[in-house]
């Protein structure tokens, strides 16, 4: 027979069983890794090393272009099974929680330093600028946002809106809360991604945000509701502020890491900053989430103004211990 | 130890050549993928768009349906709007990532185009790199497409809409401008998109020769080299009979053929493929590949 005086027939022949075993397990294993018997786990490393073995034959053996292709593309999607994430849903979930967030934002604390800093700094000065002269809030405040809520207003009226469902009554609570959190969630990712052009939309945007901040305490206080306005604010703006303040510090870090990298290539730095920003990204919008229930739920529901203070002390204070508070930085 | 980047990065001073990159597994073997083509990105993203869109038409109607079923109660409508907000939130920041950090390591529309999602150092795909090369996304296509479409009248919307297309053109035609066809989000996330088909073993030609006694003389197998028969290989496989009925003619031709001329056309091909595979793989063994015909023994 001359099929088998061709060695690379010959070799097709004999491997052919391995590889369709290899695929047929690849199919099963990615319709769910759970699927698979252990032993057949077992098995799955030693018909992809055999798979690859194949390949490097056949390169070298055989011109049958659509056996080579075929090896390509089985082994690839074994290679991917084979050192793909492994670890379970739930696992990975507790880890994130319990060492990699909090070690993220610790390692990003400078950027969080400086992204507070820039904010406060644009907040303390709008509130100079519309205390001396309320025109500026206009231009520091869109009217959207602002929703009657300018100079132009009454001092009841803006007492009401402090106390009363400000957003107007026929929405509810919880409507509020998941628009907040989506608008507010929308707004850090923006601030995030935005660092990679050089930090410098980043700092624009932290300062905006902190300006609009200031022109509405210096507005609320010129009318001496200044202490409510801020139990008012703060009550959720403790959790959302630190969210969108290390939002924007992870943007920072990534466009210092672009702009400075130091003894690494600028492309390998910046994807070590991207890597460890969108780690503390993910932990950003779980923030959010918890600012907009405070929001949405907690401010309508606590009227009093040193409840409110209470409420926003402590968020800050668990924020803070939950990220800063000594703890060994990895289990032995 | 060089940085699994730079590894990847052939030396600058070669020409950039073009096709697979080099891709090694830890057991050493070359897996030779290739990066996905610009086209077939697009065509992924937007089929992957026209889910979401169809997704969030039908989350609509179903929450109208229940806010409308559940009119009496007093969480009714408020209830469906929350079910849409959410809803789009997380679909247009989720999908992505959810898919991608699946066993797939694609979107369905990078699965129906045949694409897939690697780190690029070979290693790992981690759940980071995958949000971050996503979260980059808003900054590419979201931010400027919600530029275009934020209400507005006069010379202000229309510059601001001009720079949302000026901006997102630029990042929309990044993947062009570098080899991998990275686009933003990948640079800052380490990851690349490659081809990743899924192909099934075609069967052996040399086991389907009808005809064995045929015999070629060495100089009519010596007529072509690597190339023309993976080109014949192809031929076979498709098995379209005009092609085949030329090309047969064409070999005919070229090697002289004065054996038997009622064989059939599929017949003679595949027998002369057989030999052709013999002689050029006896000679690869030897350590000659001979690339194409011009290739001169």
């Amino acid at each position: 027979m001359a099929e088998l005086q061709l060695k690379s027939a010959r070799f097709r022949a004999e491997r052919e069983a391995e590889w369709r075993r290899l695929e047929s397990l690849l199919a099963k294993g990615q319709a769910g890794a759970g699927r698979l018997r252990p032993d057949e786990l077992l098995e799955m490393p030693l018909l992809y090393r055999q798979a690859l073995s194949s390949l490097s034959v056949a390169r070298s053996i055989s011109l049958d272009r659509g056996l080579v292709q075929y090896l390509e593309s089985l082994c690839a999607r074994a290679y991917f099974f084979v050192y793909g994430p492994r670890t379970r849903a739930l696992e990975r979930l507790t880890r994130f929680f319990a060492r990699d967030w909090p070690q993220a934002v610790r390692s990003l604390w400078r950027e969080t330093l400086a992204g507070g800093l820039i904010g406060a700094v644009a907040g303390a000065s709008a509130y100079v600028l519309v205390r001396q002269d309320p025109d500026w809030f206009y231009g520091l405040v869109p009217g959207a946002l602002a929703s009657g809520r300018d100079p132009a207003a009454s001092t009841a009226f803006l007492r009401q809106t402090l106390y009363g469902g400000g957003h107007g009554a026929h929405q509810g609570l919880d409507l509020l809360a998941t628009f907040l959190f989506t608008h507010n969630a929308q707004l850090a990712l923006f601030a995030f991604a935005l660092g990679f052009a050089l930090c410098l939309p980043t700092a624009g945007l932290l300062a905006y945000n902190g300006a609009t901040l200031g022109a509405f305490v210096a507005l609320f206080a010129a009318r001496g509701l200044g202490f409510q306005a801020v139990g008012w604010l703060m009550i959720h703006g403790v959790t959302e502020l630190f969210a969108v303040t290390l939002a924007g510090s992870a943007g920072l870090s990534v466009g210092w890491a672009v702009c400075f990298p130091g003894e690494r290539s600028r492309l390998d730095a910046a994807v070590q900053a991207g890597r460890r920003g969108a780690l503390v990204m993910i932990g950003v919008v779980v923030m959010l989430f918890a600012a907009a229930l405070l929001e949405g739920f907690a401010r309508q529901l606590v009227q009093a103004d040193l409840g409110r203070y209470a409420i926003a002390a402590a968020s800050g204070l668990a924020w803070a211990a939950y990220f800063y508070w000594p703890r060994r930085s990895r289990p032995a | 130890m060089r940085s699994p980047i730079a590894a990847l990065r052939a030396p600058r001073s070669t020409p950039a050549p073009t096709g697979p990159r080099p891709f090694v597994t830890p057991e050493g073997v070359d897996l030779r993928l290739a990066a996905a083509a610009y086209a077939d990105r697009l065509s992924a993203f937007v089929l992957d768009a026209l889910i979401i869109v169809g997704v969030l038409i039908g989350f609509t109607i179903l929450a109208f349906v229940a806010a409308w079923g559940f009119r009496n109660v007093t969480i009714g409508a408020d209830g469906a709007f929350i079910i849409w907000l959410l809803g789009a939130f997380l679909l247009r920041n989720g999908y992505f990532i959810a898919f991608e950090v699946g066993p797939h390591a694609a979107t369905p529309g990078k699965r129906l185009v045949g694409l897939r999602v690697i780190a690029r150092d070979g290693g790992r795909l981690t759940a980071d790199a995958v949000v971050a090369r996503n979260v980059m996304r808003e900054l590419e296509i979201f931010l400027p497409a919600s530029f275009l479409l934020a209400r507005g009248q006069g010379v202000d919307a229309g510059l601001i809409g001009l720079g949302g297309v000026v901006w997102s053109g630029v990042f929309v035609l990044f993947p062009l401008f570098n080899r991998d066809r990275l686009r933003l989000g990948d640079v800052a996330a380490g990851t690349m998109v490659v081809k990743a088909p899924k192909v099934t073993l075609p069967p052996e030609l040399v086991a389907e020769r009808a005809v064995d006694d045929l015999v070629f003389s060495e100089a009519q197998v010596d007529a072509y080299g690597i190339k023309e028969l993976q080109v014949l290989e192809q031929v076979l496989r498709r098995g379209d009979r005009r092609t085949m009925a030329d090309v047969a003619r064409r070999i005919r031709v070229k090697i002289a053929w004065d054996g038997p001329t009622d064989i059939p056309d599929r017949s003679f091909l595949s027998a002369y493929y057989a030999a052709l595979r013999a002689r050029l793989e006896a000679r690869a063994l030897f350590g000659h590949r001979r690339q194409d015909k011009f290739d001169r023994p």
